[in-house]
């Protein structure tokens, strides 16, 4: 009777021999990390200071990102020439415009990098993040800023631009210029502002829709056609990072990564209560970090922080199913204790195999809606997740249990001298198990002080 | 097992409906009605309120200054300067210079060595006695030589900051916005202050306030209050003094108009606005038109009191960012508290009022960090947040029910628990929703479902190796809790370095992350638990095989 054998099921019983190959998977990834190193050198050692390693967002170098609306599409080159003008390096300075989404009216917005402007002052003995600025880190937006008025028509010399000016401003130049009085200059700036922002997306493109807004009198349109005009561009979002702090932020996603992942090992040795599951996870996890860093380096994805975010989940994530395969390997070596190691964790992985592939698959699937559907913000985010969830899979196989087989073959073949296992009361009594060639016994095991007892657990 | 099922129910049914209470009470109305908890528009406000979103799904702006707190030493440094000039001259004490070398130094040059002594001792108590000035003579040429010891050099800096930060907190608290952030950030030595207003997308005007009216002086002005109508007949008067100059003066009159002149004052300010305790406008003693009445701190009102006691009959200006406000005449000794009349009208005075209490920042600013969100970004984030979350969720689901059967919907109940607990936490905790935030959320899904789907699989094979279906979906349960267990603490670690390393929206997906990590392992094993206890009870009769 098997009522349940319509089960729809990816993998029956499988029996892949996934360590028998490892070296080539282990030689694989050596080439991956190796493209990445190549990477990282080629881009740094080039002498041409446009290519750096890596792609380091704002958060990490210092500088001003900021996103610009233009009524239509703008030429860069011309924008460009006008953040030159402004004493900024040319080289510098990066434009990327951002791509349309499908079904929207084009949104003709660039994302406007610039360098660090940023000088300071740095005194003896004093770290890098309590050094004194000589500017304000918005010196860049004040710059681009500047440099947009390039795109207006000269006749607005003079007038008020409604698209780069906030509610103050635009108060007191309504007070002065049109000569009302504070509390309705105040009301009509807030309605202009709440215009741009909330139903014309950061953007006017022409006077005669403000003077249509409730609450602005025709005179007070003549007086906004007189004084004001409304400008080429506007600044969306601005992100404006001081060295100081980009100094700050390095240093910590650095010292993070490094402390997460000794205190991971940690832990599962002391979860597996043996070094060697411990190092092959760790091995893995800094498998996995270095080898999404380099496709980071190649395919130059901007690095900010939260990609550092990214690779800590990943990290986590990682870990999650390298746990599940040792889990199943522990579980193992109670009951069957005469088999090789290798065998075990061949075994265990062929068993596990389902569950890693449906839940790999899975969160793949949630990652590939976000690439899809998350927008700009997310995208950096996305693809180091993307890329993780592949190559953290394929460490726990490939990368976690080899290593974990080489540390605790060696260790084993020290100890093969002093083998006496203590058998416990649940054994039945053998003669000791010969070694076979290059495995490792549970013997061994338990002689190098790995917990193989079963638990003492009702149930 | 019945009964066991019904507890197991109940539980969850309350813990449910608690959430869903959580989730959309009008806990932040203030005024509270029956409507509130049930019409589907006010849940959604409710909802909306519960949760506070980041400035990256709100809009707003985000700051972090850097107080210039060697500033503040220089300040008192130069004040010393020009205290000490005036009193050796007083005391008729021969000196050829007073200088200041470097921050917080103070070296007097005396061609007479055997002065030095006198020098030391009349000097050190303007200094503020010896405790946090060293004082050390050497010859050649003789000098005396006063310097600020490091640790009343790090006490005045650390002071600067604060007082840097509750100025700019008055000021922020003024602007009506809602939660607005102000706190110190960084370590000590790194003197900054990060400000986060949420939905204000105009950084400069929050600067501007910031900055506010920042330097407010009271200061004794020269001659018999004489005012000038031009800077050149002003500076005429000055004949080379070092310690006055010419300030322009601007009072807004009671009609709308203003007087405008130059008056030469003295330098060095009779007292600051640090030294204020309190202010407002309040009428006139008179009866007619306004005045601003003051308080002095302590340190301030011996200060003032000992000098307006020897300047009854002179005049006193207030400057603002060195710009004479008004201009009034000591009647008499003034100790702790006095009143600036100048005609003012009730605006006026309250205005006045309001600049003079919230002092004078202590030093200059400078901004390290600038982001700002506008609304229309933040709401497009959200939109595109939810969208993934959907996709994402729906994709998942729809997998689920295809390979699991019917034990795909019990996973799928237990995933939409998990998220209304997720939700449920976020708005009881007071934890902040970032973007980075809706993409813990759509990772946590994958995660979640991890959990059901290593029991199913051990469910599985339990079956396969031909045990009954009770005993394989106890067994299974077992057997996957340690894995569980073990997966979600780790992410909890990761977590937990993630929230001790990152900057607001970093912690906003830590949290997240754990909130539902810990609402997983709930929904996971006891909600999946009692849903396959309910299943094979059903009707009654114990059941003979599982749609897994």
């Amino acid at each position: 009777m098997e009522p349940w054998i319509d089960m729809i099921q990816i993998f029956k019983q499988t029996n892949f021999d996934f360590l028998g190959k490892k070296w080539y998977f282990i030689g694989l990834s050596w080439l991956l990390i190796l493209a990445g190193i190549v990477s990282v050198f080629y881009r740094a050692l080039d002498g041409d200071p446009n290519t750096t390693p890596f792609n380091m967002g704002v958060d990490f170098s210092g500088g001003t990102l900021a996103t610009v609306k233009f009524r239509e599409s703008p030429d860069l080159g011309k924008l460009r020439e006008a953040l030159a003008s402004q004493k900024i390096d040319p080289t510098g300075i990066s434009l990327q415009p951002v791509s349309d989404r499908i079904g929207q009216a084009p949104a003709n917005e660039v994302l406007v990098r610039l360098p660090n402007l940023v000088h300071i002052e740095q005194q003896a003995g004093q770290s890098a993040t309590a050094a004194q600025s000589k500017e304000g880190a918005d010196i860049g937006k004040q710059k681009i800023l500047a440099g947009l008025a390039a795109f207006n028509d000269p006749s607005t010399q003079g007038k008020v631009d409604l698209n780069t000016n906030g509610v103050d401003d635009l108060r007191e130049a309504l007070k002065s210029r049109a000569g009302l009085e504070s509390q309705k200059a105040g009301d009509v700036a807030q309605r202009i502002v709440d215009y741009r922002e909330k139903s014309s997306n950061g953007l006017i493109r022409n006077l005669s829709e403000v003077k249509n807004l409730s609450g602005v009198d025709p005179q007070i349109g003549d007086a906004i056609d007189k004084n004001f005009f409304a400008g080429f561009a506007s600044v969306k979002s601005v992100e404006a990072v001081s060295p100081q702090v980009g100094a700050d932020l390095r240093n910590r996603a650095v010292y993070v990564t490094i402390v997460a992942c000794i205190g991971m090992l940690i832990f599962i040795a002391f979860r597996f209560k043996s070094w060697g599951f411990g190092i092959g996870a760790i091995i893995a996890v800094f498998h996995d970090v270095l080898v999404t860093l380099g496709i980071f380096s190649i395919m130059h994805w901007e690095l900010n922080l939260t990609v550092i975010a990214a690779l800590l989940t990943l990290v986590g994530y990682s870990m999650n199913d390298t746990i599940v395969i040792f889990d199943r390997i522990r579980e193992m070596l109670r009951s069957r204790r005469r088999e090789t190691l290798e065998k075990l964790s061949n075994d265990a992985i062929n068993q596990t195999l389902s569950r890693t592939v449906i839940t790999s698959g899975l969160t793949f699937l949630t990652v590939c809606a976000m690439l899809a559907f998350g927008g700009e913000v997310l995208k950096s985010f996305s693809w180091c997740l993307f890329i993780g969830i592949i190559i953290g899979t394929y460490s726990s196989i490939y990368i976690a249990s080899p290593f974990m087989l080489l540390w605790e073959g060696w260790r084993g073949s020290k100890r093969k001298a002093t083998v006496s296992a203590p058998l416990s009361s649940e054994e039945t009594v053998s003669t000791a198990t010969p070694a076979t060639a290059g495995g490792v016994t549970t013997q061994m095991l338990a002689a190098a002080g790995v917990s193989t007892k079963p638990r003492k657990k009702g149930r | 097992m019945n009964r066991n099922l019904r507890t197991r129910s109940i539980i969850i049914a309350i813990i449910t409906a608690l959430c869903l209470i959580i989730m959309f009470g009008p806990w932040h109305r203030t005024g509270k009605s029956a409507g509130d908890f049930f019409k589907p528009s006010k849940l959604k406000e409710n909802l909306s309120e519960n949760i506070k979103l980041g400035l990256d799904l709100r809009g707003g702006t985000h700051l972090v200054m850097q107080v210039q707190a060697d500033d503040a030493i220089k300040a008192i440094t130069d004040g010393n300067v020009l205290k000490v000039d005036s009193e050796l001259k007083k005391l008729n004490i021969p000196f050829t210079a007073v200088k200041s070398p470097s921050n917080g130094v103070v070296v007097v040059e005396t061609p007479d060595a055997s002065k030095q002594s006198e020098i030391r001792d009349k000097m050190l108590p303007y200094f503020g006695g010896d405790t946090e000035w060293n004082v050390s003579t050497s010859s050649n040429p003789a000098s005396v030589t006063f310097s600020l010891n490091s640790a009343a050099a790090d006490r005045t800096r650390r002071e600067a900051t604060e007082q840097a930060k509750t100025i700019i907190e008055q000021r922020i608290n003024q602007f009506g916005v809602t939660e607005p952030t102000v706190q110190l950030h960084g370590r000590e030595e790194d003197h900054q202050i990060l400000v986060q207003m949420p939905g204000i997308d105009d950084p400069e005007r929050v600067k501007k306030l910031i900055q506010g009216q920042s330097k407010l002086e009271i200061r004794a002005v020269a001659g018999f209050g004489q005012k000038f109508a031009t800077k050149a007949e002003a500076e005429a008067t000055l004949a080379g003094a070092a310690d006055k100059e010419v300030l322009p003066y601007n009072e807004k009159r009671g009609d709308g108009g203003a007087d405008t002149g130059f008056y030469v004052v003295e330098k060095v300010p009779v007292i600051t606005g640090a030294d204020l305790r309190n202010a407002r406008g309040v009428q006139s003693q008179q009866g007619f038109g306004y005045e601003v009445a003051f308080d002095l701190k302590p340190t301030g009102s011996e200060k003032f009191g000992t000098w307006t006691g020897n300047n009854v009959g002179n005049y006193l200006a207030v400057v603002l960012n060195d710009e004479i406000k008004s201009v009034a005449v000591v009647r008499s000794r003034i100790d702790d508290s006095g009143r600036i009349e100048g005609n003012f009208t009730r605006q006026q005075s309250e205005d006045l009022g309001l600049v003079l209490k919230s002092g004078a920042l202590p030093a200059k600013i400078v901004y390290l960090e600038e982001r700002t969100v506008g609304p229309s970004l933040g709401a497009d984030s959200i939109r595109q947040g939810m969208v993934s979350l959907v996709v994402g969720l729906g994709l998942v689901i729809l997998f689920m029910l295809f390979y699991y059967r019917f034990s795909g919907l019990n996973a799928v109940i237990a995933l939409a628990l998990n998220l209304i607990i997720l939700l449920a936490g976020l708005a009881a905790f007071g934890a902040t929703l970032t973007l980075p935030g809706i993409a813990g959320v759509i990772l946590l899904i994958g995660m979640a479902v991890d959990s059901n789907v290593l029991i199913f699989e051990r469910i599985r094979e339990e079956l396969h190796a031909g045990k009954i279906v009770r005993s394989a979906v106890d067994t299974g349960f077992d057997k996957a809790l340690v894995t569980i267990i073990d997966t979600h603490v780790t992410t909890i670690v990761s977590a937990a370095f993630l929230y001790a390393f990152g900057t607001g929206p970093i912690k906003g997906f830590a949290v997240t992350l754990t909130i539902g990590l810990l609402a997983n392992l709930f929904t996971a094993v006891y909600v999946s638990r009692t849903m396959f206890i309910w299943e094979l009870n059903r009707g009654g009769r114990r059941a003979e095989t599982i749609s897994i």
